[in-house]
């Protein structure tokens, strides 16, 4: 692992009387590739959401790139090259493909109000520009999809790949993917599997929380098992797999009711 | 650009043509130019003119209501500060109303960011109830201030001259109306397929994305209270100069509502749905009149169907992007076909 890129120290996060992350510690390196696992309810989407700064950590660091984000607004975080996509597609669904893309170059697209009222030159080539890139990211992403229709007419699998693509054109250092394969066919994980890839060739450092073991496995550098918001194990595909605790934590012992374990 | 992945699925499938946004501006123009032409007098220009302002301010409510998808119950308050602002300025100082734009502008910036700065962190139906209250202050304000000339408000504002040309007559006021609303509509249009406006439209959708992809949601909501607030008061100034005289009648609830009426009934985020919305909205009421008492009745009915009928309005605004030509599409004019 080279110098670590997000530091995450102690994540604690309470609802109420509910702990959903007690003391969650890790780190991810630049162009690292790293997934959280966990059974249902470990805390793994909250982390991914104190991350972010969806929810406000009730105690616990996160040091990104060497600063310290704890707290701030999701979209300063954003702003400093940390994306994501969502459990459940989150996509813009009345709005068009392109435009949902665009909507990773808000920050880097440079007109102003009155560009876009006097149609200037800096309007049009800015313009111009974002459509390129976002047809960029769409192919690298491998969409087939029609681009200019509206993005929730696209079949579910494509949309996810909407979401990446729009999680891409923020031009992150780090990305984090909530269930990327969730959902998808034999075909489209296999496909899913080598766009991974491909952003990690990227440079990208990624985090995934994914249930799909094969993927998990072929994928990660580095597996972080979470069960009841802490983590109980950290380390390589090898090392994660043949981990006591972690066959615990997903099989369970004799007197717990056995989930439906790895899914 | 492209690489080719993409060409042939998109173009695969013959493309429903949208009708072109410039053709329409023509027509809608065309019509607001030749409508003189079939009845030039005074009752019916004053008609003309009123639908022409209702335009302007729907065009102002829809970059609140139909881009970013905030409900506002007191749109007509930024109406009345621009009418307010520019009479007083009129009245007591006897500035030129052109005069006085640059002042409205800052007023209406002000008054957003007051109104605006509060309340766009709560959700939609508070949001809703306190900008109900604000237009409900400013109207009760302007009743008791002496400086707005208290329940009988302000009279004897001059007409519109612009730089000697006096547009004050009926006639000439109603054509500097239609070229005014009409930059004022290409205006806001242009505003929402630009960054603003995608912006205004991915909070619509999901604020949460909007926020995970850097956009700071706050900031772009207040954007387009101000941007909204802009339009209503300068549509202020020109109701001030039409009629000559404004009071706080002019500037209840029930403009509130009728603006957020010709908004949503033409199709909320949609330009030519508005602009056909406000002007029904504003002149169905005129041509009811032998209904006498009945009219606002028939009106209302009228309302209801169409919303049981078509809820989304009656011209819907519909995404959907023009890729012109085969694989270069990264190289068109691409607002020319976003989102009409």
């Amino acid at each position: 692992m080279s110098r670590a890129l997000l530091e995450v120290q102690d994540l604690r996060l309470t609802f109420g009387g509910v702990t959903a992350c007690d003391g969650v510690s890790f780190a991810v390196g630049e162009g690292d590739i790293v997934s959280v696992i966990g059974p249902n309810g470990a805390g793994k989407t909250s982390a991914f959401n104190c991350i972010t700064g969806f929810y406000r950590p009730t105690g616990g660091s996160i040091r990104f790139a060497g600063e310290d984000i704890t707290g701030l607004r999701p979209s300063a975080i954003a702003a400093k090259g940390v994306s994501r996509t969502f459990q459940n597609l989150r996509l813009f669904g009345e709005l068009t493909v392109l435009d949902n893309v665009r909507a990773g170059m808000h920050l880097r697209m440079r007109q102003n109000a009155l560009d876009a009222i006097l149609h200037t030159p800096r309007f049009r080539r800015s313009e111009r520009e974002a459509t390129q890139e976002a047809n960029r990211w769409l192919d690298f992403v491998g969409l087939r999809g029609d681009r200019a229709a509206e993005a929730r007419n696209l079949p579910y699998g494509e949309q996810r790949r909407v979401e990446i693509a729009r999680a891409l054109a923020r031009g992150p250092k780090l990305l984090l993917l909530d269930e990327p394969a969730a959902g998808l066919n034999h075909n489209e994980k296999t496909e899913m599997l080598d766009l991974l890839r491909r952003i990690g060739e990227l440079g990208i450092a990624l985090v995934l929380i994914e249930h799909d073991m094969g993927l998990v496995m072929k994928v990660s550098r580095r597996i972080v098992v979470l069960n009841f918001g802490r983590e109980i194990a950290d380390g390589t595909p090898e090392q994660v797999r043949n981990d006591p605790a972690v066959l615990e934590a997903y099989l369970g012992r004799d007197d717990e009711p056995t989930e439906e374990g790895v899914r | 650009m492209r690489a080719t992945a993409g060409d042939t699925s998109q173009d695969g499938r013959p493309r429903r043509r949208l009708p072109g946004n410039r053709s329409l501006a023509g027509l809608g123009i065309l019509v607001a130019v030749l409508a003189p032409f079939v009845d030039a007098s005074d009752y019916a220009l004053s008609v003309m003119t009123s639908a022409l302002l209702f335009v302007m301010l729907a065009a102002g409510l829809n970059i609140v209501v139909g881009y970013c998808g905030l409900l506002d119950l007191g749109y007509a308050a930024f109406f009345a500060i621009g009418a307010y602002t520019s009479g007083i300025l009129a009245t007591r100082l006897h500035w030129p109303l052109l005069a006085t734009v640059p002042v409205v502008i800052a007023a209406a910036v002000l008054a957003g960011i007051v109104i605006g700065g509060p309340t766009l962190r709560l959700r939609s139906d508070y949001l809703a109830i306190v900008t109900l209250g604000f237009g409900e202050i400013i109207r009760i304000t302007a009743t008791n201030l002496s400086i707005t000339g208290g329940p009988s408000g302000i009279y004897g504002i001059p007409g519109l001259d612009v730089f000697g040309v006096d547009l004050s007559g009926p006639v000439g006021f109603y054509y500097a109306c239609v070229a005014i609303v009409a930059l004022a509509v290409l205006a806001a249009a242009r505003l929402g397929r630009s960054r603003i406006g995608r912006a205004w439209r991915f909070v619509r959708e999901d604020e949460d994305a909007a926020e995970a992809m850097g956009i700071h949601t706050y900031k772009v909501k207040l954007a387009a209270y101000i941007a909204g607030a802009i339009w209503g008061g300068l549509a202020g100034i020109l109701f001030g100069a039409q009629l000559t005289a404004i009071s706080p009648q002019s500037f209840t609830f029930l403009q509130s509502a009728l603006i957020l009426m010709a908004v949503v009934l033409g199709g909320m985020g949609s330009t030519p749905g508005i602009v056909v919305g406000a002007v029904f909205v504003s002149v169905l009421p005129e041509l009811l009149r032998g209904a006498a008492d009945y009219r606002f009745f028939l009106f209302g009915v009228l309302l209801i169907v169409v919303m049981i009928f078509r809820p989304q309005g009656v011209w819907p605004s519909r995404a959907a992007e023009r890729l012109t030509g085969r694989g270069r599409s990264g190289t068109s004019e691409e607002p020319e076909g976003a989102l009409q």
